[in-house]
């Protein structure tokens, strides 16, 4: 026996459920679902202190590909679920997953408010710019322009900026991440859970069947070309000012997560129930 | 681009061993994919090379005396974002043959000689450049065995992609 280390850790495999994605196959979600058990695996929490809740949609469906526990919850409210659960079960790391419309379009709003809230979630938003589940709809991040037959000569409507948003609305931790880079995802959401607050994590994931183009985005993305920053006014010029192409980690803010005990909790059952009598 | 040589022969066949083995989780995401969707022959194929790419992790565990596996290694990415060895996720359709999923199959075992090859000149360490130069003769020898494999096997037909019901309509 050698010097190298050896271990019986948790890995990927631990976090990994017997049911069977059915993506299409060359789906980028397959590459985020493999990057968050590896993720899940540096961080080194077992499966049971891990909560993973979603939305509706194709990425929505990632709870279910985990073993950890699940909530595939209504459509755009995987955010005020997730919430709900982190504040009752301060103790479970609490992951969030969806898409971009159902993060940006019917969750918009909850979207905001858990930026501004910073309860200590991670929110990872599988961007395709589409609606794939439902066929192929513009969603806020569809590009003005892009000509489908659901929307002949595109939207015309510009495209919502999700990292802006959320560094505007208070998120503590904003990331970009390329699906087609399974362990640079994983590293970036590893750092996300760890990070206190709201962490947000926009993963470029390419919908091969309703915008088979984005394929490319494979030769196009690249390190952002400058160190996070603290400052959220800095970060904001530097991501409007890119062409979203730019991965990593884009702001690590400093501002406190929400408390989740401010003394007052109830201690059990018969508490909570003294808390409504009337 | 050239690999980041690893100083210690340990660390290079740690190396190895996680590019084996995220090669095999990816042929086995891949057989579930196909499975899924009711492509068996490609997805019987995927898991044949998951189960040789498994077998040769379990070479180097044994080779180097490692009961379990080696901690934290993680496979470098070469020629692109993931390791050299590793079919890419976008690279697969769901109604592919078995000639299209041995064409991916001969990429990465290309891929990963050159890797081998190129970190053989790059190393200072003789012990990891003679590890090397051996892996890269392995992975010449896959080369020809997969392209073996694929004269056995029907080119595609012209209309293979053709989907009397697509998930999505054009027109």
């Amino acid at each position: 026996m050698n010097d190298v280390a050896t271990s019986a850790a948790l890995t990927a495999a631990n976090f990994k459920s017997a049911v069977k994605p059915v993506w299409c196959p060359g789906c980028g979600d397959y590459s985020v679902l493999s990057s968050v058990t590896k993720a899940l695996a540096i961080i080194g929490k077992p499966p049971h202190e891990v909560g993973v809740v979603s939305g509706i949609g194709c990425s929505s469906r990632i709870p279910a590909y985990t073993s950890c526990f699940g909530f595939h919850g209504v459509h755009g409210r995987a955010l005020a679920a997730a919430t709900g659960l982190k504040v009752a079960r301060p103790d479970l790391t609490v992951v969030v997953t969806g898409g971009d419309g159902d993060g940006y379009s019917i969750g918009g709003n909850h979207f905001l408010h858990a930026c501004r809230r910073n309860v200590d979630l991670t929110y990872i938003v599988m961007d395709n710019h589409v609606y794939g589940m439902t066929k192929g709809q513009p969603s806020p991040t569809t590009e003005p322009d892009w000509d489908s037959k659901l929307a002949p000569g595109g939207t015309k409507i510009r495209v919502f900026h999700p990292l802006v948003v959320a560094l505007a609305a208070g998120a503590n931790f904003v990331a970009r991440a390329f699906a087609g880079d399974p362990n640079g995802t994983a590293a970036v959401i590893a750092q996300a859970i760890q990070h206190p607050g709201f962490s947000f994590v926009e993963v470029l994931s390419p919908c091969v069947t309703f915008r088979p183009e984005q394929k490319e985005w494979k030769s196009l993305v690249r390190p952002a070309p400058v160190e996070a920053t603290d400052d959220p006014a800095l970060a904001a010029r530097r991501v409007m000012g890119d062409d979203g192409l730019n991965l990593g980690v884009l702001y690590a803010g400093t501002r406190p997560a929400y408390a989740l005990d401010y003394g007052r909790s109830p201690k059990n059952v018969s508490d909570l129930e003294m808390e409504f009598r009337v | 681009m050239s690999p980041t040589a690893p100083k210690t022969i340990d660390e290079f066949m740690a190396q190895a061993y996680a590019m084996e083995m995220e090669a095999a989780q990816r042929y086995a995401d891949l057989a579930d994919a196909m499975d899924t969707h009711n492509n068996h022959e490609v997805a019987e194929l995927f898991r044949k090379m998951a189960v040789i790419e498994g077998k040769h992790g379990t070479q180097i565990l044994e080779e180097m005396g490692w009961k379990s596996p080696p901690a934290n290694a993680v496979a470098p990415s070469w020629e692109g974002f993931e390791a050299a060895e590793s079919v890419p996720i976008d690279e697969v359709h769901y109604l592919m043959r078995p000639w299209h999923a041995l064409q991916l199959a001969l990429a990465a075992e290309q891929r990963a000689e050159r890797f081998f090859a190129t970190l053989a000149k790059s190393t200072t360490d003789e012990s990891v450049r003679k590890a090397a130069l051996e892996l890269q003769e392995e992975e010449r020898e896959h080369v020809e065995l997969v392209r073996a494999w694929m004269a056995k096997v029907p080119q595609p037909e012209k209309d293979w992609a053709e989907d009397p019901d697509p998930p999505r309509y054009d027109q």
